[in-house]
Formats: structure tokens, sequence, C-alpha cells
């Protein structure tokens, strides 16, 4: 890890800092407006509260998904080209083994995780992390099919066609929606994590200021 | 899944359309409570430069769609156990209130860039050939359906009527005041037809008698029933749901 000065360390580089922020705004608008077109013909026998939705009505939740679902690709793509390239992803999120996120998970349960080191991160953290991707990944391939059901046809297929790609979209946002309860909740308990993510620095341990 | 039926799908949507007129007459100028406590301390000019960006964004999908729209790949089509029934009914009124088009005195009428602007009779139309498909009918709100439609492919129609095809659009009015209007690598899509039945029956009052325009790669929307007037222009013509905001090219 690049050293700041004597007491800090620079743990997130300023393209990712940038890149989670804009990603934290996207996913913010798709799931805001998805819940209101989901409201225009709910899959299950709810829909969601209208004050936690956006767009105002349907084609108004349309055009703001549709919008922002540009800012979610394009963010997302800087994000995996710089870090598939740099080697930030490599470095930060592998290996991963499943020995290792149990352990983690049961310690991180227990309380007794240690996260001393920011810059490090655990299994558990590791495949979160992976696993956001992965459902973003999913939800923009399931949403690709939604869009464009005639066009994207081949991709639908392993998704069961148009009707699938609608239930697969909504189980990824919902554990998507998840994945970020978590992740802020994790954040209030280790309150220091958040300043770095604007910062991109962490104070050593031990250090004077 | 519990699939609704048509009588509940009625009911939930001509509510939720009252919901949402009434709605949309409140949010006409801006934006909604969520959107406000996303874009916390924003003003009503932020709400009109907002609104600025998603319709310009909108016009951007536009040209995205069209982009991605290859004029030869087919919409998938189904056996005919695969269609829905009841297949739902769908309108910005209710179905008790379906217009009732008079067969006798109906005419196609033919405007804009084409030859032979004569209005057609339906019994003109029933005579030229005719063909079958059973597509996937999505709707904007999420759900789709089956169906089956027959009747005459439109590209060979537009040949008929010495359409300009090199125009941008084509444009359709209907009998219950709907409008909406294509682009034209659509209205040539080999799957774009003229539609005269539905599931082997002359077309149903609440499925578009006597002509609806069926096609498999737009949103149901798009699909415009009870047509009395198509023209072919250059100009954008607009259409009911796209002039309150639903993007206009909603291709599938």
């Amino acid at each position: 890890m690049a050293t700041v000065d004597q007491n800090h360390i620079k743990i997130h580089p300023l393209l990712v800092r940038l890149t989670h922020w804009v990603n934290a705004f996207a996913i913010l608008v798709m799931v805001a407006s998805g819940w209101r077109i989901y409201n225009a013909s709910p899959l299950f026998e709810f829909r969601f509260p209208a004050e936690l939705t956006l767009g105002g009505w349907l084609a108004g939740a349309i055009q703001w998904h549709f919008a922002a679902m540009w800012l979610l690709a394009v963010n997302g793509l800087i994000y995996l080209g710089y870090g598939i390239a740099s080697g930030h992803l490599r470095r930060k999120l592998l290996p991963l083994t499943p020995v290792a996120v149990l352990r983690d998970m049961r310690d991180a349960l227990r309380g007794r995780l240690a996260h001393d080191d920011l810059s490090v991160y655990n299994a558990a953290q590791r495949a979160a992390y992976l696993g956001a991707i992965a459902i973003v990944l999913v939800l923009v391939a399931s949403g690709l099919v939604i869009w464009k059901p005639v066009q994207f046809h081949t991709l639908g297929v392993v998704m069961g066609d148009y009707e699938g790609a609608r239930l697969l979209h909504f189980f990824a946002m919902a554990a998507l929606v998840l994945f970020v309860i978590v992740h802020v909740a994790m954040v209030l308990l280790v309150p220091r994590t958040l300043p770095s993510m604007f910062t991109g620095r962490v104070k050593i341990k031990g250090g004077t200021t | 899944m519990k699939r609704r039926t048509m009588a509940t799908s009625l009911e939930d949507f001509s509510a939720r359309e009252i919901a949402s007129l009434q709605r949309r007459i409140f949010m006409k100028r801006g934006l909604s409570l969520g959107a406000l406590t996303l874009l916390s301390g924003c003003d009503v000019t932020n709400h009109d430069s907002v609104q600025k960006v998603l319709k310009a964004m909108s016009r951007w999908n536009d040209g995205a769609q069209a982009w991605l729209f290859d004029p030869n790949r087919l919409a998938p089509e189904f056996p005919e156990s695969a269609i829905t029934r009841p297949f739902p009914f769908n309108a910005y009124y209710g179905v008790e209130e379906v217009r009732r088009v008079d067969a006798g005195t109906y005419r196609l009428e033919v405007g804009g860039l084409v030859r032979e602007k004569k209005a057609w009779t339906l019994t003109e139309l029933y005579a030229l050939p005719q063909t079958s498909q059973v597509t996937r009918h999505i709707c904007v709100e999420g759900w789709s359906a089956i169906g089956k439609w027959s009747g005459v492919r439109f590209s060979d129609f537009l040949q008929r009527i010495g359409a300009d095809t090199t125009a941008r659009y084509v444009g359709f009015r209907c009998a219950d005041d709907y409008s909406t209007s294509i682009d034209m690598p659509t209205a040539l899509h080999p799957q774009t037809q003229l539609t005269l039945r539905f599931a082997d029956r002359i077309l149903p009052a609440e499925y578009g008698f006597p002509i609806k325009v069926r096609m498999p790669t737009k949103l149901g929307f798009k699909n415009p029933k009870h047509v009395t007037a198509l023209f072919v222009t250059n100009e954008y013509p607009g259409g009911y749901w796209e002039d309150q905001g639903y993007n206009w090219y909603s291709g599938s």
C-alpha cells in the first residue's frame, strides 16, 4: 500500500472511490425507479410504498430507470476495466476460499472478526464484494432481456425468456438490496471505514495524528 | 407466481390509471417525493432541468434502440397451446368504454407520403393475402401475454399503397382518439401486421375491431387498435402516451 505520509496509508485509489459513489447513486436511482415500475404490474402480492419510489408514475420511473442504466453501465465498465487492468480486484478480492469465508463469517457473528488493518479485506468481505459485482452483472443481463426481449432473445433463453428474466431481475434486486443493508450496517459498526471511502486514507495504527 | 385473472387485472388497471392520471396532474411540473428526497435541496428550476435531462436521455434511448434493432431478427413464435386465455384487455379506458366501430361505414384512410390515397373498405382488406403469428405481447407495465393475430403483412400493404419507405415515420389515428407512431424500419419488419383477426376470429371489439396494427418488436401501447387512418411522414407524429412521457421508440 502506498504510504501517504508517516501516519497514513492509502487504501482506496481515487478511481475506486469515485466509481463507488457514482455506483451508489446509480443503484439508488435504479432500485427506487425499479420499484415504481414493479408496482405497475406486481409479480407478487405486494407493492412497494409509493413514497420510497422514484418517478411519480410509470412513465417517469421508466425515464429514470433507462437514464440511470447508462450511468450504472458506464461507471461499472470503468470500475471493472480499471480493477482488472491494474490488478486492484485481484489484489483486494482474491484469493477466496469457501473455508475462509465460513470461518470469517462465524467470527463476524461472534463479534470476534479482527479489522485492524482496513487495507486488507477479510474473506467475508471479499465474498460479499465479489457477490455484489456478480449480482450487478446478473441485473444488467436480465435487465437487457427485459428491455429488449427480441433483440437479446438468445441471452434470455438461459433465463427462461422474458418472464423468467423478470423474476431473475427481481430476485437479483432483492439480493443487492440485502447486500446494501449489510454493507451499511457494517459501516455503522466500524465507522472509521466511512471517511476512508472519501479520502482514500486510513491512519496507521499507532500513528501520531 | 399467481396469474391474475382478466377481471382483476382490468380493475387493477383502471383504478391504477385513474390514480396515475390524478397523480400525473399533480406531478406535471415536478418529480415524486422520492426524487425530492433523493435530490434534496433542489428547487423548481432544478425540476425543470432534471426533466430536460430525462427527456434528452429518452431521446438518446430512441437512438440506442433504433441502433440495436435488427430488421431481420424475428420475435419468437409460440405453439397455439401457449396462447394466454383469456387474453387481457388493456387501453387507456375501461373495457366498458370499448368503441364499437360500424363495419359497413368503416374506411381505413391512407395519407401522407403515399402514391394511392384511396380509403379502404373492410371487404377489400379481407381480400388481401393474410399471414398469422403467435407472439408475445409485452406491456410497458411489465406483464406479457401470448396471442394469435392474423392479417396483412404491413410491408406488403405499404408497398401496395405506394408508400415512400425512405420516409421516417408511420403514424396511426384511431377511433378511440388514441394515436401512436413508429419508425419505418419497424413498419417494414416482416412480423409487423395490419391485423384483422384475433385467435382466428374477426378481431373482437376489445382487441381493436376492425383493425389493429400488431408488431411483436414493440411494446403493447405501440400496437394501436381501432385504426382509422395511417399516414407516412418525415415529421415526428408523437402519440397519446408518447406525448405524456412514455419513451417513443419502446422497442422489444
